[in-house]
Protein backbone atom coordinates (compact mmCIF):
# COMPACT_ATOMS: atom_id res chain seq x y z
CA UNK A 1 0.00 0.00 0.00
CA UNK A 2 3.16 2.10 1.00
CA UNK A 3 4.61 1.88 -2.52
CA UNK A 4 1.38 2.52 -4.68
CA UNK A 5 -0.12 5.38 -2.54
CA UNK A 6 3.36 7.23 -1.32
CA UNK A 7 1.48 10.51 -0.18
CA UNK A 8 -2.47 9.38 1.13
CA UNK A 9 -3.32 13.23 1.81
CA UNK A 10 -2.15 14.14 -1.14
CA UNK A 11 -4.13 10.84 -3.54
CA UNK A 12 -7.06 11.77 -0.76
CA UNK A 13 -6.82 15.60 -1.75
CA UNK A 14 -6.23 15.25 -5.76
CA UNK A 15 -9.67 12.78 -5.55
CA UNK A 16 -11.77 15.72 -3.82
CA UNK A 17 -9.72 18.35 -6.25
CA UNK A 18 -11.21 15.97 -8.91
CA UNK A 19 -14.92 15.78 -7.85
CA UNK A 20 -15.27 19.89 -7.71
CA UNK A 21 -13.52 20.12 -10.68
CA UNK A 22 -16.45 17.75 -12.83
CA UNK A 23 -18.86 19.46 -10.64
CA UNK A 24 -21.09 15.94 -10.82
CA UNK A 25 -21.27 12.96 -8.75
CA UNK A 26 -21.13 10.20 -11.44
CA UNK A 27 -19.17 6.34 -10.93
CA UNK A 28 -16.63 7.73 -14.10
CA UNK A 29 -15.78 10.72 -12.56
CA UNK A 30 -14.57 8.86 -9.52
CA UNK A 31 -12.38 6.12 -11.94
CA UNK A 32 -11.01 8.66 -13.38
CA UNK A 33 -10.24 10.30 -9.70
CA UNK A 34 -8.74 7.55 -8.67
CA UNK A 35 -6.77 7.09 -11.84
CA UNK A 36 -5.16 10.52 -11.12
CA UNK A 37 -4.91 9.89 -7.40
CA UNK A 38 -2.91 6.83 -7.96
CA UNK A 39 -0.59 8.17 -11.33
CA UNK A 40 0.02 11.52 -9.71
CA UNK A 41 2.13 10.89 -6.42
CA UNK A 42 3.71 7.95 -7.94
CA UNK A 43 5.23 10.18 -10.52
CA UNK A 44 6.11 12.89 -8.44
CA UNK A 45 7.44 11.34 -5.06
CA UNK A 46 10.67 11.44 -6.47
CA UNK A 47 10.69 15.33 -5.83
CA UNK A 48 8.61 14.41 -2.43
CA UNK A 49 11.00 11.35 -0.72
CA UNK A 50 9.26 12.48 3.14
CA UNK A 51 6.16 11.59 4.31
CA UNK A 52 4.93 15.09 6.11
CA UNK A 53 3.52 14.25 9.57
CA UNK A 54 0.25 16.18 10.46
CA UNK A 55 0.11 15.23 13.73
CA UNK A 56 -3.78 17.49 14.35
CA UNK A 57 -5.56 17.87 11.39
CA UNK A 58 -8.32 19.66 12.96
CA UNK A 59 -5.76 22.07 14.23
CA UNK A 60 -4.67 22.48 10.56
CA UNK A 61 -8.52 23.39 9.67
CA UNK A 62 -8.64 26.20 12.56
CA UNK A 63 -5.52 27.49 11.38
CA UNK A 64 -6.77 27.80 7.64
CA UNK A 65 -10.12 29.67 9.27
CA UNK A 66 -7.46 32.11 11.23
CA UNK A 67 -5.69 32.55 8.23
CA UNK A 68 -8.55 33.49 5.87
CA UNK A 69 -9.76 35.98 8.73
CA UNK A 70 -6.51 37.58 8.99
CA UNK A 71 -6.58 37.88 5.09
CA UNK A 72 -9.16 39.83 5.10
CA UNK A 73 -8.30 42.16 7.92
CA UNK A 74 -4.92 42.25 5.68
CA UNK A 75 -6.86 43.83 2.74
CA UNK A 76 -8.75 46.74 4.74
CA UNK A 77 -4.45 47.45 6.69
CA UNK A 78 -3.41 47.32 3.35
CA UNK A 79 -5.71 48.86 1.51
CA UNK A 80 -5.53 51.70 4.19
CA UNK A 81 -1.93 52.68 3.61
CA UNK A 82 -2.02 52.53 0.01
CA UNK A 83 -4.59 55.00 -0.01
CA UNK A 84 -4.17 57.43 2.92
CA UNK A 85 -0.46 57.55 4.22
CA UNK A 86 1.84 59.83 2.96
CA UNK A 87 4.53 58.22 0.77
CA UNK A 88 6.95 59.58 2.92
CA UNK A 89 5.56 58.15 6.17
CA UNK A 90 5.37 54.71 5.24
CA UNK A 91 8.09 52.65 6.71
CA UNK A 92 8.94 49.76 5.43
CA UNK A 93 11.21 47.36 6.78
CA UNK A 94 13.28 44.08 6.36
CA UNK A 95 12.66 41.78 8.99
CA UNK A 96 14.42 38.60 9.63
CA UNK A 97 12.94 35.63 11.25
CA UNK A 98 15.22 32.73 12.92
CA UNK A 99 12.74 29.45 12.73
CA UNK A 100 11.88 26.95 15.33
CA UNK A 101 10.17 24.72 12.51
CA UNK A 102 11.83 22.40 10.82
CA UNK A 103 9.77 20.34 8.42
CA UNK A 104 9.66 21.78 5.62
CA UNK A 105 5.87 21.25 4.31
CA UNK A 106 5.64 23.78 7.90
CA UNK A 107 7.94 26.29 6.54
CA UNK A 108 6.90 26.51 2.97
CA UNK A 109 2.94 26.44 4.96
CA UNK A 110 4.53 29.73 7.55
CA UNK A 111 6.16 31.87 4.06
CA UNK A 112 2.65 31.56 2.39
CA UNK A 113 1.00 32.68 5.71
CA UNK A 114 3.31 35.80 5.55
CA UNK A 115 2.70 36.38 2.12
CA UNK A 116 -1.22 36.56 2.41
CA UNK A 117 -1.37 38.32 5.74
CA UNK A 118 -1.35 41.94 7.35
CA UNK A 119 1.62 44.40 5.58
CA UNK A 120 4.25 41.68 5.47
CA UNK A 121 5.68 39.27 2.47
CA UNK A 122 8.22 36.42 2.44
CA UNK A 123 11.18 37.47 0.70
CA UNK A 124 13.93 34.72 0.83
CA UNK A 125 14.71 31.78 3.09
CA UNK A 126 18.51 31.31 4.49
CA UNK A 127 20.49 29.09 2.63
CA UNK A 128 20.47 26.50 5.66
CA UNK A 129 16.42 27.00 5.93
CA UNK A 130 16.77 28.03 9.29
CA UNK A 131 15.80 31.95 8.64
CA UNK A 132 13.16 33.59 6.79
CA UNK A 133 13.54 36.93 5.24
CA UNK A 134 10.26 39.06 5.57
CA UNK A 135 9.68 42.15 4.21
CA UNK A 136 7.06 44.78 5.99
CA UNK A 137 5.28 47.47 3.96
CA UNK A 138 4.74 49.74 7.40
CA UNK A 139 6.51 48.41 10.46
CA UNK A 140 7.72 51.13 12.89
CA UNK A 141 7.98 48.67 15.33
CA UNK A 142 9.68 45.40 13.54
CA UNK A 143 10.57 43.66 16.29
CA UNK A 144 7.13 43.55 17.23
CA UNK A 145 5.88 42.26 14.03
CA UNK A 146 8.65 39.34 14.83
CA UNK A 147 7.07 38.14 18.18
CA UNK A 148 3.97 38.58 16.24
CA UNK A 149 4.45 35.81 13.65
CA UNK A 150 6.27 33.53 15.70
CA UNK A 151 3.75 33.63 18.74
CA UNK A 152 0.57 33.62 16.35
CA UNK A 153 1.57 31.40 13.17
CA UNK A 154 5.20 29.74 13.95
CA UNK A 155 3.86 28.18 17.30
CA UNK A 156 0.40 27.35 15.94
CA UNK A 157 2.19 25.21 13.16
CA UNK A 158 4.75 23.67 15.33
CA UNK A 159 2.03 22.15 17.67
CA UNK A 160 0.35 21.11 14.38
CA UNK A 161 3.51 19.55 12.81
CA UNK A 162 6.00 18.54 15.38
CA UNK B 1 -38.96 37.05 -5.71
CA UNK B 2 -39.10 36.58 -2.41
CA UNK B 3 -37.95 38.55 0.36
CA UNK B 4 -35.25 36.59 0.74
CA UNK B 5 -34.07 36.96 -2.85
CA UNK B 6 -34.05 40.20 -2.59
CA UNK B 7 -32.10 40.31 0.57
CA UNK B 8 -29.41 38.07 -1.35
CA UNK B 9 -29.55 40.46 -4.69
CA UNK B 10 -28.57 43.53 -2.35
CA UNK B 11 -26.09 41.48 0.00
CA UNK B 12 -24.21 39.97 -3.31
CA UNK B 13 -24.04 43.08 -5.32
CA UNK B 14 -22.74 45.43 -2.18
CA UNK B 15 -19.90 42.12 -1.94
CA UNK B 16 -19.22 42.76 -6.11
CA UNK B 17 -18.84 46.28 -5.25
CA UNK B 18 -16.86 46.46 -2.41
CA UNK B 19 -14.40 43.68 -4.07
CA UNK B 20 -13.80 46.01 -7.00
CA UNK B 21 -13.31 48.75 -4.71
CA UNK B 22 -9.93 46.61 -3.14
CA UNK B 23 -9.47 45.42 -6.77
CA UNK B 24 -8.76 48.86 -7.61
CA UNK B 25 -7.08 49.86 -4.75
CA UNK B 26 -4.29 47.39 -5.16
CA UNK B 27 -4.13 48.05 -9.00
CA UNK B 28 -3.41 51.83 -7.20
CA UNK B 29 -1.08 50.97 -4.86
CA UNK B 30 1.10 49.81 -8.27
CA UNK B 31 1.38 53.40 -9.46
CA UNK B 32 1.51 55.02 -6.20
CA UNK B 33 4.06 53.01 -3.63
CA UNK B 34 7.42 54.44 -4.58
CA UNK B 35 9.44 51.31 -3.89
CA UNK B 36 10.02 48.04 -5.95
CA UNK B 37 9.25 46.13 -2.76
CA UNK B 38 6.89 48.06 -1.78
CA UNK B 39 4.93 47.75 -4.58
CA UNK B 40 4.99 44.08 -4.44
CA UNK B 41 2.19 44.12 -1.47
CA UNK B 42 -0.40 45.66 -3.05
CA UNK B 43 -1.09 43.35 -5.92
CA UNK B 44 -0.84 39.85 -3.40
CA UNK B 45 -3.33 41.14 -1.33
CA UNK B 46 -5.65 43.90 -1.95
CA UNK B 47 -6.67 41.68 -5.13
CA UNK B 48 -7.04 38.41 -3.21
CA UNK B 49 -10.27 40.33 -1.53
CA UNK B 50 -11.39 41.56 -4.59
CA UNK B 51 -11.53 37.79 -6.63
CA UNK B 52 -12.16 36.20 -3.65
CA UNK B 53 -15.66 38.43 -3.41
CA UNK B 54 -15.82 37.90 -7.12
CA UNK B 55 -15.64 34.23 -6.26
CA UNK B 56 -18.18 34.33 -3.39
CA UNK B 57 -20.67 35.96 -5.39
CA UNK B 58 -20.52 33.12 -8.02
CA UNK B 59 -20.40 30.54 -5.86
CA UNK B 60 -24.22 32.08 -3.74
CA UNK B 61 -25.47 33.45 -7.03
CA UNK B 62 -28.19 30.56 -7.26
CA UNK B 63 -28.67 29.73 -3.08
CA UNK B 64 -32.38 31.28 -3.59
CA UNK B 65 -32.70 27.92 -5.67
CA UNK B 66 -31.11 26.15 -3.45
CA UNK B 67 -27.82 25.64 -5.30
CA UNK B 68 -24.46 26.41 -4.19
CA UNK B 69 -21.28 25.94 -6.95
CA UNK B 70 -18.51 24.47 -5.44
CA UNK B 71 -15.98 25.04 -8.14
CA UNK B 72 -15.57 28.73 -6.61
CA UNK B 73 -14.25 26.66 -3.81
CA UNK B 74 -11.14 25.20 -5.98
CA UNK B 75 -10.18 28.66 -7.58
CA UNK B 76 -9.81 29.99 -3.92
CA UNK B 77 -7.75 27.14 -3.16
CA UNK B 78 -5.43 27.38 -5.67
CA UNK B 79 -5.57 31.24 -5.47
CA UNK B 80 -4.27 31.12 -2.07
CA UNK B 81 -1.55 28.45 -2.93
CA UNK B 82 -0.42 30.59 -6.15
CA UNK B 83 0.20 33.54 -5.17
CA UNK B 84 2.47 33.55 -2.06
CA UNK B 85 4.60 31.62 -4.55
CA UNK B 86 5.00 34.37 -7.09
CA UNK B 87 5.32 36.90 -4.96
CA UNK B 88 8.52 35.15 -3.52
CA UNK B 89 9.18 35.26 -7.02
CA UNK B 90 8.74 38.11 -7.81
CA UNK B 91 10.95 39.26 -4.11
CA UNK B 92 13.93 37.05 -5.11
CA UNK B 93 14.05 37.99 -8.70
CA UNK B 94 14.17 41.80 -7.15
CA UNK B 95 16.91 40.83 -4.63
CA UNK B 96 19.23 39.15 -6.92
CA UNK B 97 18.47 42.08 -9.72
CA UNK B 98 19.94 44.50 -6.45
CA UNK B 99 16.72 46.27 -7.17
CA UNK B 100 15.30 45.69 -3.56
CA UNK B 101 15.95 48.25 -0.62
CA UNK B 102 19.92 48.45 -0.19
CA UNK B 103 19.86 47.70 3.35
CA UNK B 104 19.29 43.89 3.13
CA UNK B 105 20.18 42.76 6.73
CA UNK B 106 22.21 39.78 6.96
CA UNK B 107 20.72 36.13 7.87
CA UNK B 108 20.59 35.54 11.55
CA UNK B 109 21.70 32.32 11.10
CA UNK B 110 25.58 32.93 9.68
CA UNK B 111 24.27 31.06 6.21
CA UNK B 112 23.80 33.60 3.63
CA UNK B 113 19.97 34.38 2.16
CA UNK B 114 19.31 31.52 -0.39
CA UNK B 115 19.21 33.67 -3.65
CA UNK B 116 22.74 35.30 -2.91
CA UNK B 117 23.99 32.24 -1.93
CA UNK B 118 26.16 29.98 -4.21
CA UNK B 119 24.71 27.13 -5.85
CA UNK B 120 26.18 23.74 -4.85
CA UNK B 121 28.47 22.08 -7.56
CA UNK B 122 26.89 18.91 -8.71
CA UNK B 123 29.29 16.51 -7.87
Amino acid sequence: MRRLFPHPYLSLTLVVLWFLLVNQWKLGSLVMAVILATVIPLLTSAWWPDRPRVKRPFGLAAYGLLVLWDIIVANFQVARIVLFFPRDRIRSAWIPIPLDLTSPEAISLLAGTITMTPGTLTADLSADGRALLVHALHAPDPAAVRDEIKSRYEARLQRIFE
Amino acid sequence: MTAFDTVLDLVLSALLVGGGIFALVGSYGLIRLPRPMQRLHAPTKATTIGVGAALAVSALDRLGQGQVSLQELLITLFLLLTAPVSALFLAKSLILRGEADPDLPPSPTGAPWSTLATPPQDP
